[in-house]
């Protein structure tokens, strides 16, 4: 018999996952966006506060978006108090989220080591991990030869460009099979009554004074008591429509896979310095990201000398990936913000709430956010965890700069 | 990876350039009469196109000058380099 890859076997799927309505004329809440976060908001919305009259329009196919595009990595070992208390919220309803779904996830907490190559890293490091600690958060400091314990083919040998000099452990850190998330909270949103519509584009919205009463959609208008946005890398078209600004810039963000290779990686290793990040995907293939493309874009793919980059970082510090070959590539849009930190909470419209921002890391805050976005919208009260990222920050200066803070933004 | 087409030096590889961001951006004429939101605006918050965009890009590995292009954000094609004392070019 030939050896299994262990998780090679994914579990089957139901036939039947979450009918296709047509849009009703008018919802108590219209979310825009059919991504991770659309799908939690309304999820939430249902279980929590028993709200159902609701819609997620989505453009093109059920999280399609960066729900089916991104690297699946969840932490929540970042810097700052107010980051801290909305990722590890989340990272908490990670831990049961199979179980409220009743669907698998494959949520596989497996750790992650956040790489330091120089003094500098090293104390910003240990600064993090005081800092989560304080915060409840598990976070441990590990030397280079615990880095070699939890990682075996990481390089730590001391005569390389950028030696490994230590690296911060979270142990709860994990990945997850996105796709899986996205089609949990799919069914049991739609299970509560909530449509989902797919191939529906919101080209415009209804207003009234400080009001929006609809959104214009490529399926006619629909009537709207509450409007959420859920659009991730296309915010901006849709502010644009309200002629409302927001700081955030839509960049392409790439990552890749390799073929299947059995258990190399029992980890996720990610480094700031060299930017690279890399886990074993369950079946077998290596998972890296990288940073974002510079320029502005909304192709949804980005340039090829990026990944050459990636590679050469992945390549030194894992010297065994250089006879992996690359099986394919890929590119999300996201869209970043001057302080690394997402925008949640209100806009000048007293019954649009705006979900964005959140860059390159906002998978893993998929459930956090749903949660605290379905109970503003309940209550029409920001909700403490993620009341800090308001829009008017820009403006008192109260940013939450996540810059570096919180090792490589994913 | 695409050649872009510096106004000096004329088509060399994107690896060669550094990406500015949007162009035309003025320094605020008062600065001290600014309000914290006006400055809010100044500061942080850039246009975001999904179309034809007006950005500044330096060749940074070559003549090492700015320069501006209109480049379409959806496509990544480049419509037109213009110098900094140039107007911008209409886009049909
Ligand atoms: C390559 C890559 C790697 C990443 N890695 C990680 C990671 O390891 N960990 C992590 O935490 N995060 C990661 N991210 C970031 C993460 O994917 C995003 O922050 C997060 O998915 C954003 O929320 P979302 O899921 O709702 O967005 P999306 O899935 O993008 O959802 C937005 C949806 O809105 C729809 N939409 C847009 N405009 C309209 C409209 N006008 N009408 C109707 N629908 C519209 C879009 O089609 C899209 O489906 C990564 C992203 C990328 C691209
Ligand atoms: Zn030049």
């Amino acid at each position: 018999m030939r050896p299994q890859t262990p998780g090679a076997h994914l579990p089957e799927h139901p036939d039947f996952l979450w009918r296709n309505p047509e849009p009703k004329r008018s919802y108590d809440v219209v979310i825009v966006g059919g991504g991770g976060h659309g799908l939690a908001t309304a999820h939430y919305l249902a279980k929590n506060h028993g709200i159902t009259k609701v819609a997620v329009l989505e453009k093109g196919w059920l999280a399609g978006g960066n729900m089916a595009r991104n690297t699946t990595l969840i932490r929540s070992n970042y810097l700052w108090d107010e980051s801290a208390r909305i990722y590890e919220h989340s990272l908490k309803l990670w831990e049961s989220l199979e179980d409220d779904l009743g669907y698998p996830i494959l949520f596989s907490q497996r750790g992650v080591l956040n790489l330091a190559h120089s003094l500098q890293d090293v104390r910003d490091s240990v600064r993090r991990v005081e800092a989560n600690k304080l915060n409840g958060i598990d976070a441990q400091w590990v030397e280079p030869d615990e880095v070699k314990k939890l990682c075996s083919i990481v390089n730590t040998s001391s005569d390389i460009r950028y030696p490994v000099l230590g690296a911060t452990y979270q142990p709860r850190a994990g990945i997850a099979k996105h796709d899986y998330v996205a089609w949990g909270f799919a069914r049991r949103a739609d299970q509560a009554g909530i449509d989902i519509i797919q191939g529906c584009e919101v080209t415009g919205f209804v207003t009234d004074g400080d009001r929006v009463t609809g959104v214009r959609t490529s399926r006619g208008d629909i009537a709207a008591g509450q409007v959420a946005l859920c659009a991730a890398g296309h915010t901006a078209v849709l502010t644009e429509m309200l002629g409302i600004r927001v700081p955030v810039q839509s960049h392409p963000l790439q990552a890749l896979v390799s073929e299947l290779l059995e258990p190399v990686h029992p980890t996720i290793v990610m480094s700031n310095a060299i930017h690279v990040y890399v886990s074993q995907a369950h079946k077998g293939e290596l998972v890296m990201g990288a940073g974002i493309d510079s320029y502005n874009g909304y192709g949804q793919r980005g340039a090829f000398h990026i990944i050459e980059r990636q590679m050469a970082a992945a390549v030194e510090l894992f010297p065994v990936f250089a006879r992996a070959h690359l099986l394919r590539t890929w590119g999300g849009i996201v869209d970043v913000t001057p302080d690394a930190s997402p925008i949640v909470g209100r806009t000048p419209y007293r019954n649009v709430y705006l979900n964005c921002g959140w860059g390159t890391g906002g998978f893993k805050a998929t459930p956090g956010v749903g949660w605290c976005l379905a109970d503003t919208i309940a209550r029409d009260e920001l909700h403490p965890y993620t009341a800090p990222f308001s829009l008017d920050r820009f403006i008192t200066g109260a940013l939450v700069d996540e810059h570096g803070a919180a090792a490589v933004a994913h | 990876m695409q050649l872009i087409e510096c106004p000096w030096c004329g088509p060399r590889e994107e690896t060669e350039f550094h990406y500015g961001g949007q162009a035309h951006v003025a320094y605020p004429q008062d600065p001290a009469a600014m309000s914290d939101e006006e400055w809010a605006h100044y500061i942080f918050f850039r246009a975001n196109p999904k179309g034809p965009f007006a950005e500044r890009w330096s060749h940074s590995a070559g003549c090492r000058r700015w320069f501006n292009a209109v480049r379409d954000t959806a496509t990544y094609r480049f419509h037109g380099v213009y110098r900094l004392d140039e107007r911008k070019p209409t886009i049909s």
